[in-house]
Protein backbone atom coordinates (compact mmCIF):
# COMPACT_ATOMS: atom_id res chain seq x y z
CA UNK A 1 0.00 0.00 0.00
CA UNK A 2 2.64 2.03 0.82
CA UNK A 3 4.85 2.49 -2.31
CA UNK A 4 2.27 3.54 -4.55
CA UNK A 5 1.95 6.64 -2.43
CA UNK A 6 5.26 7.37 -2.16
CA UNK A 7 5.63 6.88 -5.76
CA UNK A 8 2.95 9.23 -6.72
CA UNK A 9 4.25 11.54 -3.74
CA UNK A 10 7.85 11.28 -5.96
CA UNK A 11 6.18 12.14 -9.25
CA UNK A 12 4.23 14.95 -7.52
CA UNK A 13 7.46 16.03 -6.19
CA UNK A 14 9.64 15.85 -9.20
CA UNK A 15 6.28 17.75 -11.40
CA UNK A 16 5.36 20.07 -9.45
CA UNK A 17 7.49 20.31 -6.25
CA UNK A 18 10.94 20.80 -7.06
CA UNK A 19 10.06 23.20 -10.21
CA UNK A 20 7.53 25.25 -7.68
CA UNK A 21 10.14 25.27 -5.24
CA UNK A 22 12.85 26.23 -7.60
CA UNK A 23 10.63 29.07 -8.83
CA UNK A 24 9.91 30.44 -5.22
CA UNK A 25 13.84 30.66 -4.98
CA UNK A 26 13.89 32.53 -8.47
CA UNK A 27 11.48 34.82 -7.48
CA UNK A 28 12.75 35.93 -4.03
CA UNK A 29 16.79 36.02 -4.98
CA UNK A 30 14.98 38.06 -7.65
CA UNK A 31 12.79 40.40 -5.34
CA UNK A 32 15.58 40.88 -2.69
CA UNK A 33 17.87 42.08 -5.30
CA UNK A 34 15.55 44.17 -7.08
CA UNK A 35 14.33 45.76 -3.67
CA UNK A 36 17.89 46.57 -2.64
CA UNK A 37 18.87 47.98 -5.44
CA UNK A 38 15.33 50.48 -5.25
CA UNK A 39 16.88 51.27 -2.17
CA UNK A 40 19.61 52.74 -3.83
CA UNK A 41 18.39 54.23 -6.69
CA UNK A 42 15.85 56.30 -4.63
CA UNK A 43 19.07 57.48 -2.64
CA UNK A 44 20.44 57.86 -5.94
CA UNK A 45 17.84 59.79 -7.56
CA UNK A 46 17.79 62.39 -4.50
CA UNK A 47 21.50 62.30 -4.58
CA UNK A 48 21.58 63.03 -8.43
CA UNK A 49 18.74 65.45 -8.05
CA UNK A 50 20.34 67.70 -4.65
CA UNK A 51 23.77 67.71 -6.97
CA UNK A 52 22.56 69.61 -10.06
CA UNK A 53 20.90 72.02 -8.32
CA UNK A 54 24.06 72.74 -5.47
CA UNK A 55 22.52 71.00 -2.53
CA UNK A 56 23.60 68.37 -0.39
CA UNK A 57 20.71 65.85 -0.61
CA UNK A 58 20.45 63.14 2.07
CA UNK A 59 23.58 62.81 4.17
CA UNK A 60 22.52 62.20 7.91
CA UNK A 61 21.81 58.34 8.02
CA UNK A 62 24.70 55.97 7.96
CA UNK A 63 27.70 57.78 5.49
CA UNK A 64 27.21 59.80 2.92
CA UNK A 65 23.29 59.37 3.74
CA UNK A 66 23.63 55.43 2.41
CA UNK A 67 21.28 54.20 4.46
CA UNK A 68 18.46 57.14 4.06
CA UNK A 69 16.36 54.91 2.32
CA UNK A 70 16.21 52.08 5.02
CA UNK A 71 15.47 54.88 7.19
CA UNK A 72 12.06 55.64 5.16
CA UNK A 73 11.29 52.07 5.26
CA UNK A 74 11.36 52.26 8.83
CA UNK A 75 9.60 55.41 9.59
CA UNK A 76 6.61 54.26 6.54
CA UNK A 77 6.22 51.05 8.69
CA UNK A 78 5.88 52.28 12.29
CA UNK A 79 3.61 54.87 11.93
CA UNK A 80 -0.02 54.86 11.82
CA UNK A 81 -2.05 54.64 8.94
CA UNK A 82 -4.53 56.58 8.73
CA UNK A 83 -7.25 55.62 6.63
CA UNK A 84 -10.49 58.44 5.71
CA UNK A 85 -13.86 57.27 7.26
CA UNK A 86 -15.23 58.39 4.07
CA UNK A 87 -13.50 56.26 2.37
CA UNK A 88 -14.24 53.16 0.63
CA UNK A 89 -12.05 51.28 2.91
CA UNK A 90 -11.40 47.59 0.76
CA UNK A 91 -10.41 49.36 -2.69
CA UNK A 92 -8.59 51.97 -0.79
CA UNK A 93 -6.08 49.44 0.65
CA UNK A 94 -6.33 46.94 -2.15
CA UNK A 95 -5.20 49.93 -4.35
CA UNK A 96 -1.39 50.11 -2.99
CA UNK A 97 -1.43 46.62 -3.04
CA UNK A 98 -2.57 46.18 -6.55
CA UNK A 99 0.21 48.73 -8.10
CA UNK A 100 3.39 46.87 -6.34
CA UNK A 101 2.29 43.46 -7.11
CA UNK A 102 1.59 44.16 -10.56
CA UNK A 103 5.04 46.41 -10.58
CA UNK A 104 6.65 43.56 -9.46
CA UNK A 105 4.44 40.61 -11.67
CA UNK A 106 6.62 42.42 -14.46
CA UNK A 107 9.72 41.75 -13.48
CA UNK A 108 9.18 37.69 -13.92
CA UNK A 109 9.98 37.71 -17.88
CA UNK A 110 12.92 39.81 -17.78
CA UNK A 111 16.40 38.39 -18.70
CA UNK A 112 19.15 39.25 -16.54
CA UNK A 113 21.41 37.30 -18.64
CA UNK A 114 21.49 34.38 -21.26
CA UNK A 115 18.72 31.91 -19.38
CA UNK A 116 18.24 34.11 -16.43
CA UNK A 117 14.48 34.35 -16.31
CA UNK A 118 12.32 33.56 -14.04
CA UNK A 119 9.57 32.54 -16.92
CA UNK A 120 11.16 32.58 -20.54
CA UNK A 121 7.41 33.03 -22.10
CA UNK A 122 7.43 33.32 -26.22
CA UNK A 123 4.90 36.49 -25.73
CA UNK A 124 6.81 38.16 -23.07
CA UNK A 125 6.56 41.87 -24.66
CA UNK A 126 3.11 41.39 -24.70
CA UNK A 127 3.16 40.13 -20.88
CA UNK A 128 5.20 43.63 -19.90
CA UNK A 129 2.61 45.83 -22.17
CA UNK A 130 -0.20 44.28 -20.14
CA UNK A 131 1.12 44.50 -16.49
CA UNK A 132 1.89 48.10 -17.06
CA UNK A 133 -1.35 48.60 -18.48
CA UNK A 134 -2.52 47.29 -16.04
CA UNK A 135 -0.89 49.39 -13.55
CA UNK A 136 -3.11 52.24 -13.85
CA UNK A 137 -5.93 50.68 -11.87
CA UNK A 138 -4.19 51.18 -8.79
CA UNK A 139 -3.65 54.71 -8.96
CA UNK A 140 -7.61 54.97 -10.68
CA UNK A 141 -8.69 52.97 -7.59
CA UNK A 142 -6.67 54.88 -5.19
CA UNK A 143 -8.14 58.18 -6.44
CA UNK A 144 -11.54 57.12 -6.57
CA UNK A 145 -11.37 55.38 -3.23
CA UNK A 146 -10.24 58.21 -0.88
CA UNK A 147 -13.45 59.79 -1.77
CA UNK A 148 -11.75 63.35 -1.97
CA UNK A 149 -11.04 66.24 -4.47
CA UNK A 150 -7.28 66.17 -5.01
CA UNK A 151 -7.05 62.84 -5.46
CA UNK A 152 -9.32 61.93 -8.02
CA UNK A 153 -8.55 64.72 -9.97
CA UNK A 154 -5.01 63.01 -9.88
CA UNK A 155 -6.47 59.78 -10.54
CA UNK A 156 -8.07 61.09 -13.60
CA UNK A 157 -4.85 62.75 -15.30
CA UNK A 158 -3.16 59.88 -14.57
CA UNK A 159 -5.17 57.48 -16.08
CA UNK A 160 -5.66 59.56 -19.34
CA UNK A 161 -1.85 60.26 -19.28
CA UNK A 162 -1.22 56.64 -19.20
CA UNK A 163 -3.52 55.02 -21.80
CA UNK A 164 -2.32 57.82 -24.18
CA UNK A 165 1.16 56.88 -23.78
CA UNK A 166 0.48 53.36 -23.91
CA UNK A 167 -0.15 53.59 -28.00
CA UNK A 168 2.95 55.22 -28.68
CA UNK A 169 5.37 52.77 -26.48
CA UNK A 170 3.16 49.90 -28.30
CA UNK A 171 4.28 51.09 -31.92
CA UNK A 172 7.69 51.66 -31.15
CA UNK A 173 7.53 47.92 -29.57
CA UNK A 174 5.91 46.91 -32.79
CA UNK A 175 8.72 48.08 -34.83
CA UNK A 176 11.65 46.72 -33.15
CA UNK A 177 9.16 43.04 -32.89
CA UNK A 178 9.47 43.70 -36.73
CA UNK A 179 13.10 43.72 -37.07
CA UNK A 180 13.67 40.91 -34.31
CA UNK A 181 10.60 38.51 -35.78
CA UNK A 182 9.75 37.23 -32.04
CA UNK A 183 8.18 38.60 -28.94
CA UNK A 184 10.32 36.37 -26.65
CA UNK A 185 12.98 39.10 -24.85
CA UNK A 186 15.72 36.49 -25.15
CA UNK A 187 15.12 36.44 -28.94
CA UNK A 188 15.01 40.59 -28.51
CA UNK A 189 18.26 40.71 -26.96
CA UNK A 190 20.20 38.00 -29.19
CA UNK A 191 19.14 39.58 -32.31
CA UNK A 192 21.17 42.32 -31.33
CA UNK A 193 24.69 40.35 -31.25
CA UNK A 194 27.22 41.14 -34.17
CA UNK A 195 30.34 42.30 -35.28
CA UNK A 196 29.74 46.13 -34.15
CA UNK A 197 29.47 46.12 -30.55
CA UNK A 198 27.11 48.55 -29.36
CA UNK A 199 26.33 49.95 -32.88
CA UNK A 200 24.75 46.71 -33.80
CA UNK A 201 21.77 47.75 -30.82
CA UNK A 202 18.55 48.63 -31.92
CA UNK A 203 19.35 52.10 -30.56
CA UNK A 204 20.87 52.98 -33.33
CA UNK A 205 18.74 51.51 -36.90
CA UNK A 206 15.94 52.48 -35.11
CA UNK A 207 17.04 55.95 -33.84
CA UNK A 208 13.72 58.14 -33.49
CA UNK A 209 12.15 55.35 -31.94
CA UNK A 210 14.58 55.00 -28.70
CA UNK A 211 14.16 58.87 -28.30
CA UNK A 212 10.19 58.75 -28.66
CA UNK A 213 10.15 55.00 -26.06
CA UNK A 214 12.10 56.78 -23.54
CA UNK A 215 10.20 60.08 -23.29
CA UNK A 216 7.13 57.87 -23.23
CA UNK A 217 8.44 55.61 -20.79
CA UNK A 218 8.73 58.90 -18.66
CA UNK A 219 5.06 59.50 -19.46
CA UNK A 220 4.28 55.96 -18.47
CA UNK A 221 5.84 55.92 -14.86
CA UNK A 222 4.72 59.38 -14.07
CA UNK A 223 8.16 61.14 -13.67
CA UNK A 224 8.66 63.99 -14.21
CA UNK A 225 8.38 66.22 -16.70
CA UNK A 226 4.98 64.21 -17.11
CA UNK A 227 4.43 63.98 -13.18
CA UNK A 228 0.71 65.57 -13.88
CA UNK A 229 -0.74 62.88 -11.55
CA UNK A 230 1.08 63.89 -8.54
CA UNK A 231 1.71 67.85 -9.35
CA UNK A 232 2.84 69.48 -5.91
CA UNK A 233 1.74 73.06 -7.06
CA UNK A 234 -2.18 72.09 -8.09
CA UNK A 235 -3.18 68.83 -6.77
CA UNK A 236 -1.03 68.14 -3.55
CA UNK A 237 0.31 65.39 -4.03
CA UNK A 238 -2.31 63.71 -6.70
CA UNK A 239 -3.80 60.33 -5.83
CA UNK A 240 -1.71 59.81 -3.22
CA UNK A 241 -3.05 62.78 -0.85
CA UNK A 242 -5.49 60.20 1.54
CA UNK A 243 -2.41 58.09 1.82
CA UNK A 244 -0.10 57.49 4.78
CA UNK A 245 2.34 55.36 6.01
CA UNK A 246 2.88 51.07 4.72
CA UNK A 247 0.23 52.05 2.10
CA UNK A 248 1.66 55.19 0.95
CA UNK A 249 5.23 53.44 0.83
CA UNK A 250 3.73 50.50 -1.74
CA UNK A 251 2.60 52.89 -4.29
CA UNK A 252 5.71 54.69 -4.08
CA UNK A 253 7.71 51.10 -4.06
CA UNK A 254 5.03 50.38 -7.18
CA UNK A 255 6.35 53.38 -9.13
CA UNK A 256 10.05 52.95 -8.77
CA UNK A 257 9.64 49.25 -9.40
CA UNK A 258 7.68 49.89 -12.63
CA UNK A 259 10.72 52.70 -13.11
CA UNK A 260 13.54 50.08 -12.81
CA UNK A 261 11.54 48.05 -14.90
CA UNK A 262 11.07 50.56 -17.88
CA UNK A 263 14.81 51.64 -17.45
CA UNK A 264 15.82 47.68 -17.61
CA UNK A 265 13.02 47.38 -20.62
CA UNK A 266 14.91 49.74 -22.84
CA UNK A 267 18.11 48.21 -22.48
CA UNK A 268 16.65 44.99 -23.41
CA UNK A 269 14.86 46.96 -26.58
CA UNK A 270 17.14 49.16 -27.80
CA UNK A 271 20.89 48.71 -25.50
CA UNK A 272 21.28 45.23 -26.29
CA UNK A 273 20.70 43.57 -22.68
CA UNK A 274 23.31 41.64 -21.10
CA UNK A 275 25.76 42.05 -24.54
CA UNK A 276 28.73 43.82 -24.22
CA UNK A 277 29.42 46.76 -25.64
CA UNK A 278 32.46 45.68 -27.53
CA UNK A 279 32.95 42.02 -28.03
CA UNK A 280 36.63 41.60 -27.21
CA UNK A 281 38.68 40.13 -24.37
CA UNK A 282 38.24 42.27 -21.44
CA UNK A 283 34.66 43.09 -22.18
CA UNK A 284 33.44 39.40 -22.63
CA UNK A 285 35.38 38.01 -19.91
CA UNK A 286 32.62 40.30 -17.76
CA UNK A 287 29.39 38.48 -16.39
CA UNK A 288 26.39 39.82 -18.49
CA UNK A 289 24.73 41.00 -15.61
CA UNK A 290 27.01 43.58 -15.16
CA UNK A 291 26.46 44.48 -18.54
CA UNK A 292 22.85 44.48 -17.57
CA UNK A 293 22.59 46.05 -14.79
CA UNK A 294 25.17 48.63 -15.41
CA UNK A 295 22.92 50.04 -18.86
CA UNK A 296 19.77 49.96 -17.12
CA UNK A 297 21.26 52.11 -14.08
CA UNK A 298 22.52 54.15 -16.79
CA UNK A 299 19.15 54.53 -18.42
CA UNK A 300 18.16 55.47 -15.12
CA UNK A 301 20.44 58.15 -14.27
CA UNK A 302 18.84 59.65 -17.60
CA UNK A 303 15.48 59.72 -15.59
CA UNK A 304 17.14 61.43 -12.60
CA UNK A 305 18.92 63.98 -14.92
CA UNK A 306 15.47 64.92 -17.09
CA UNK A 307 13.81 64.66 -13.86
CA UNK A 308 16.34 67.95 -12.01
CA UNK A 309 16.95 69.74 -15.47
CA UNK A 310 13.41 69.88 -17.04
CA UNK A 311 10.33 71.60 -16.16
CA UNK A 312 6.75 70.36 -15.68
CA UNK A 313 4.92 70.00 -18.53
CA UNK A 314 1.28 71.70 -19.02
CA UNK A 315 -1.86 69.40 -19.19
CA UNK A 316 -2.47 69.86 -23.16
CA UNK A 317 0.98 70.02 -23.67
CA UNK A 318 1.11 66.71 -22.89
CA UNK A 319 -1.65 65.40 -24.65
CA UNK A 320 -0.85 66.90 -27.92
CA UNK A 321 2.82 65.43 -27.42
CA UNK A 322 1.25 62.35 -27.10
CA UNK A 323 -1.27 62.20 -29.44
CA UNK A 324 -0.41 64.09 -32.31
CA UNK A 325 3.37 63.91 -32.11
CA UNK A 326 4.46 60.48 -31.39
CA UNK A 327 1.39 58.42 -32.61
CA UNK A 328 2.35 59.63 -35.72
CA UNK A 329 5.68 60.00 -35.82
CA UNK A 330 5.57 55.87 -34.70
CA UNK A 331 2.68 54.84 -36.69
CA UNK A 332 5.06 56.29 -40.17
CA UNK A 333 7.75 54.37 -38.45
CA UNK A 334 6.07 51.37 -38.35
CA UNK A 335 5.31 51.64 -41.84
CA UNK A 336 8.97 53.09 -42.85
CA UNK A 337 10.75 49.76 -40.61
CA UNK A 338 8.25 47.39 -42.21
CA UNK A 339 8.71 48.24 -45.76
CA UNK A 340 12.44 48.46 -45.52
CA UNK A 341 12.41 44.86 -44.19
CA UNK A 342 9.98 44.05 -46.77
CA UNK A 343 12.30 45.36 -49.15
CA UNK A 344 15.73 44.41 -48.47
CA UNK A 345 15.56 41.35 -46.78
CA UNK A 346 17.03 42.38 -44.25
CA UNK A 347 15.09 41.20 -40.82
CA UNK A 348 14.70 37.41 -39.99
CA UNK A 349 11.68 37.41 -41.77
CA UNK B 1 -4.29 17.62 -12.34
CA UNK B 2 -2.92 20.99 -11.75
CA UNK B 3 -4.34 22.18 -14.96
CA UNK B 4 -7.98 21.05 -13.78
CA UNK B 5 -7.31 22.43 -10.49
CA UNK B 6 -6.65 25.95 -12.46
CA UNK B 7 -9.52 25.79 -14.21
CA UNK B 8 -12.07 25.16 -11.81
CA UNK B 9 -10.23 28.02 -9.72
CA UNK B 10 -10.03 30.42 -12.70
CA UNK B 11 -13.91 29.34 -13.85
CA UNK B 12 -14.89 29.53 -10.08
CA UNK B 13 -13.76 32.47 -10.07
CA UNK B 14 -15.20 34.21 -13.68
CA UNK B 15 -18.74 33.12 -12.44
CA UNK B 16 -18.79 34.77 -9.11
CA UNK B 17 -17.43 37.95 -10.34
CA UNK B 18 -19.23 37.67 -13.27
CA UNK B 19 -22.48 37.27 -11.00
CA UNK B 20 -21.14 40.21 -8.73
CA UNK B 21 -21.16 42.70 -11.55
CA UNK B 22 -25.08 42.85 -11.72
CA UNK B 23 -25.11 41.97 -7.91
CA UNK B 24 -22.83 44.41 -6.65
CA UNK B 25 -24.70 48.02 -5.13
CA UNK B 26 -21.84 50.32 -6.44
CA UNK B 27 -21.73 50.64 -9.98
CA UNK B 28 -17.61 51.47 -9.62
CA UNK B 29 -17.62 47.74 -7.88
CA UNK B 30 -19.31 46.52 -10.25
CA UNK B 31 -16.84 47.35 -13.01
CA UNK B 32 -13.74 46.26 -10.84
CA UNK B 33 -15.81 42.43 -10.62
CA UNK B 34 -16.32 42.86 -14.40
CA UNK B 35 -12.17 43.55 -14.62
CA UNK B 36 -11.76 40.42 -11.88
CA UNK B 37 -13.79 38.34 -15.01
CA UNK B 38 -11.98 39.72 -17.88
CA UNK B 39 -8.95 38.57 -15.68
CA UNK B 40 -9.83 35.33 -15.05
CA UNK B 41 -11.41 34.70 -18.81
CA UNK B 42 -7.71 35.80 -19.76
CA UNK B 43 -6.29 32.78 -17.01
CA UNK B 44 -8.64 30.47 -19.11
CA UNK B 45 -7.78 31.55 -21.88
CA UNK B 46 -3.83 30.47 -21.07
CA UNK B 47 -4.76 27.19 -19.77
CA UNK B 48 -6.43 26.46 -23.67
CA UNK B 49 -2.14 27.35 -24.85
CA UNK B 50 -3.87 30.84 -26.34
CA UNK B 51 -1.47 33.02 -24.45
CA UNK B 52 -1.46 35.34 -26.95
CA UNK B 53 -4.90 35.97 -26.94
CA UNK B 54 -4.89 35.89 -23.25
CA UNK B 55 -2.74 38.48 -23.35
CA UNK B 56 -4.44 40.94 -25.86
CA UNK B 57 -7.47 40.12 -24.01
CA UNK B 58 -5.61 42.08 -20.94
CA UNK B 59 -4.30 44.67 -23.06
CA UNK B 60 -7.57 45.61 -24.85
CA UNK B 61 -10.36 44.68 -22.89
CA UNK B 62 -9.15 45.50 -18.99
CA UNK B 63 -5.77 47.61 -20.32
CA UNK B 64 -7.90 50.08 -22.41
CA UNK B 65 -11.44 49.57 -22.51
CA UNK B 66 -12.39 48.59 -18.94
CA UNK B 67 -9.83 51.97 -17.86
CA UNK B 68 -12.70 54.07 -20.09
CA UNK B 69 -15.54 51.74 -18.19
CA UNK B 70 -14.53 52.95 -15.22
CA UNK B 71 -14.02 57.00 -16.09
CA UNK B 72 -17.66 56.81 -16.97
CA UNK B 73 -18.99 55.37 -14.01
CA UNK B 74 -16.70 57.06 -12.07
CA UNK B 75 -17.57 60.85 -13.35
CA UNK B 76 -21.60 60.07 -13.57
CA UNK B 77 -22.94 60.59 -10.44
CA UNK B 78 -25.16 57.44 -10.22
CA UNK B 79 -28.09 57.22 -7.87
CA UNK B 80 -27.81 53.14 -6.44
CA UNK B 81 -31.35 53.97 -4.93
CA UNK B 82 -33.28 54.88 -8.38
CA UNK B 83 -30.68 52.23 -10.58
CA UNK B 84 -32.20 49.38 -8.11
CA UNK B 85 -35.69 50.47 -7.79
CA UNK B 86 -36.33 49.49 -11.66
CA UNK B 87 -34.97 46.24 -11.04
CA UNK B 88 -38.09 43.81 -10.43
CA UNK B 89 -40.19 45.57 -13.70
CA UNK B 90 -36.37 44.76 -16.08
CA UNK B 91 -36.10 41.09 -14.92
CA UNK B 92 -38.21 39.55 -16.90
CA UNK B 93 -37.06 40.84 -19.68
CA UNK B 94 -32.94 40.07 -18.69
CA UNK B 95 -34.15 36.43 -18.42
CA UNK B 96 -35.48 36.17 -21.66
CA UNK B 97 -32.47 37.82 -23.39
CA UNK B 98 -30.45 35.44 -20.94
CA UNK B 99 -32.41 32.21 -21.57
CA UNK B 100 -32.53 32.70 -25.47
CA UNK B 101 -28.27 32.97 -25.07
CA UNK B 102 -28.24 30.11 -22.93
CA UNK B 103 -30.13 28.02 -25.37
CA UNK B 104 -28.05 29.09 -28.67
CA UNK B 105 -25.20 28.07 -26.80
CA UNK B 106 -26.12 25.33 -25.82
CA UNK B 107 -27.68 24.93 -29.08
CA UNK B 108 -24.21 25.56 -30.89
CA UNK B 109 -22.05 22.96 -28.63
CA UNK B 110 -24.37 19.98 -28.62
CA UNK B 111 -24.40 19.80 -32.72
CA UNK B 112 -21.20 19.43 -32.52
CA UNK B 113 -21.68 16.24 -30.26
CA UNK B 114 -25.05 15.15 -31.87
CA UNK B 115 -24.09 15.48 -35.34
CA UNK B 116 -20.15 15.34 -36.04
CA UNK B 117 -19.97 15.95 -39.55
CA UNK B 118 -20.83 19.36 -38.08
CA UNK B 119 -17.63 19.55 -36.68
CA UNK B 120 -15.28 19.34 -39.61
CA UNK B 121 -16.24 22.92 -40.25
CA UNK B 122 -13.75 22.98 -37.03
CA UNK B 123 -11.20 21.17 -38.69
CA UNK B 124 -10.96 23.22 -41.29
CA UNK B 125 -9.30 26.15 -39.47
CA UNK B 126 -6.88 23.83 -37.26
CA UNK B 127 -3.69 25.31 -37.17
CA UNK B 128 -0.47 23.78 -37.67
CA UNK B 129 0.71 22.75 -34.30
CA UNK B 130 4.48 24.03 -34.66
CA UNK B 131 4.08 27.66 -35.16
CA UNK B 132 4.05 29.79 -32.20
CA UNK B 133 0.56 31.41 -31.34
CA UNK B 134 1.29 34.72 -32.55
CA UNK B 135 2.71 33.41 -36.26
CA UNK B 136 -0.65 31.71 -36.56
CA UNK B 137 -2.90 34.58 -35.58
CA UNK B 138 -0.83 36.46 -38.11
CA UNK B 139 -1.40 33.58 -41.06
CA UNK B 140 -5.12 33.68 -40.29
CA UNK B 141 -5.43 37.37 -40.27
CA UNK B 142 -2.90 39.10 -42.42
CA UNK B 143 -2.95 36.16 -45.24
CA UNK B 144 -6.13 33.70 -45.31
CA UNK B 145 -8.79 36.50 -44.40
CA UNK B 146 -6.66 39.49 -45.61
CA UNK B 147 -9.92 41.29 -47.26
CA UNK B 148 -12.42 40.69 -44.25
CA UNK B 149 -9.48 42.22 -41.61
CA UNK B 150 -9.00 45.20 -43.87
CA UNK B 151 -12.78 45.33 -44.29
CA UNK B 152 -13.31 45.67 -40.46
CA UNK B 153 -10.41 47.76 -40.27
CA UNK B 154 -12.30 50.35 -42.75
CA UNK B 155 -15.17 49.89 -40.52
CA UNK B 156 -13.53 50.78 -37.42
CA UNK B 157 -12.24 53.93 -39.28
CA UNK B 158 -15.10 55.20 -40.10
CA UNK B 159 -16.72 54.71 -36.73
CA UNK B 160 -13.72 56.08 -35.58
CA UNK B 161 -14.35 59.29 -37.70
CA UNK B 162 -17.66 59.22 -37.31
CA UNK B 163 -17.27 59.26 -33.30
CA UNK B 164 -14.76 62.57 -33.76
CA UNK B 165 -16.95 64.36 -36.24
CA UNK B 166 -20.20 63.67 -33.31
CA UNK B 167 -18.23 65.48 -30.95
CA UNK B 168 -15.41 67.90 -32.23
CA UNK B 169 -17.06 71.51 -31.82
CA UNK B 170 -14.96 74.30 -31.83
CA UNK B 171 -16.42 76.42 -28.97
CA UNK B 172 -16.26 80.45 -28.61
CA UNK B 173 -14.37 81.94 -26.27
CA UNK B 174 -11.43 79.83 -25.60
CA UNK B 175 -7.86 80.82 -25.65
CA UNK B 176 -5.84 78.32 -27.43
CA UNK B 177 -1.80 78.25 -27.70
CA UNK B 178 -0.41 78.45 -30.98
CA UNK B 179 3.02 78.09 -30.60
CA UNK B 180 3.75 79.31 -34.49
CA UNK B 181 2.28 83.08 -33.57
CA UNK B 182 3.92 82.75 -30.41
CA UNK B 183 7.50 81.73 -31.95
CA UNK B 184 6.58 84.84 -34.82
CA UNK B 185 6.40 87.50 -32.94
CA UNK B 186 8.80 90.52 -32.70
CA UNK B 187 9.08 93.50 -30.46
CA UNK B 188 8.20 95.68 -33.36
CA UNK B 189 4.72 93.70 -33.27
CA UNK B 190 4.02 93.94 -29.02
CA UNK B 191 5.97 96.66 -27.85
CA UNK B 192 5.24 100.25 -27.65
CA UNK B 193 7.92 102.96 -26.56
CA UNK B 194 6.01 106.21 -25.52
CA UNK B 195 7.12 109.31 -23.96
CA UNK B 196 5.53 109.35 -21.15
CA UNK B 197 5.18 112.85 -19.47
CA UNK B 198 5.51 113.94 -15.78
CA UNK B 199 1.98 114.33 -14.21
CA UNK B 200 0.45 113.43 -17.70
CA UNK B 201 0.50 110.08 -18.00
CA UNK B 202 -0.30 108.40 -21.28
Amino acid sequence: MIEPLTGTMTEFMTTYGWPFFWIALHSIALMVGLLLIIAYILYADRKIWAAVQLRKGPNVVGAFGLLQSFADMLKFVLKEPVIPSKSDKFVFLLAPIVTTILALAAWAVIPLDEGWVIADINVGILYILAMSSLGVYGIIMGGWASNSKYPFLGALRSAAQMVSYEVSIGFVIVTVLLVVGSLNLTDIVNAQKGDYGLLNWHWLPLFPMFIVFFISALAETNRPPFDLPEAESELVAGFMVEYSSTPYMLFMLGEYVSITMMCALTTILFLGGWLPPVDIAPFNWVPGIFWFIIKTLGVFFMFAMVKAMVPRYRYDQLMRLGWKVFLPLSLFMVVVVSSVLHFTKLGGA
Amino acid sequence: MLTALFFYLFAGLAVISAIMVIGAKNPVHAVLFLILAFFNVAGLFLLLGAEFLALVLLIVYVGAVAVLFLFVVMMLDVDFAELKSGFLSYLPVGLIVGGILLAEIIMAAGAWVLNPALSKLEKNTAINANITNTEAFGRVLYTDHLYYFEAAGLLLLVAMIGAIILTLRSREGVKRQDIAKQVGRRPADSIEVVKVETGQGI
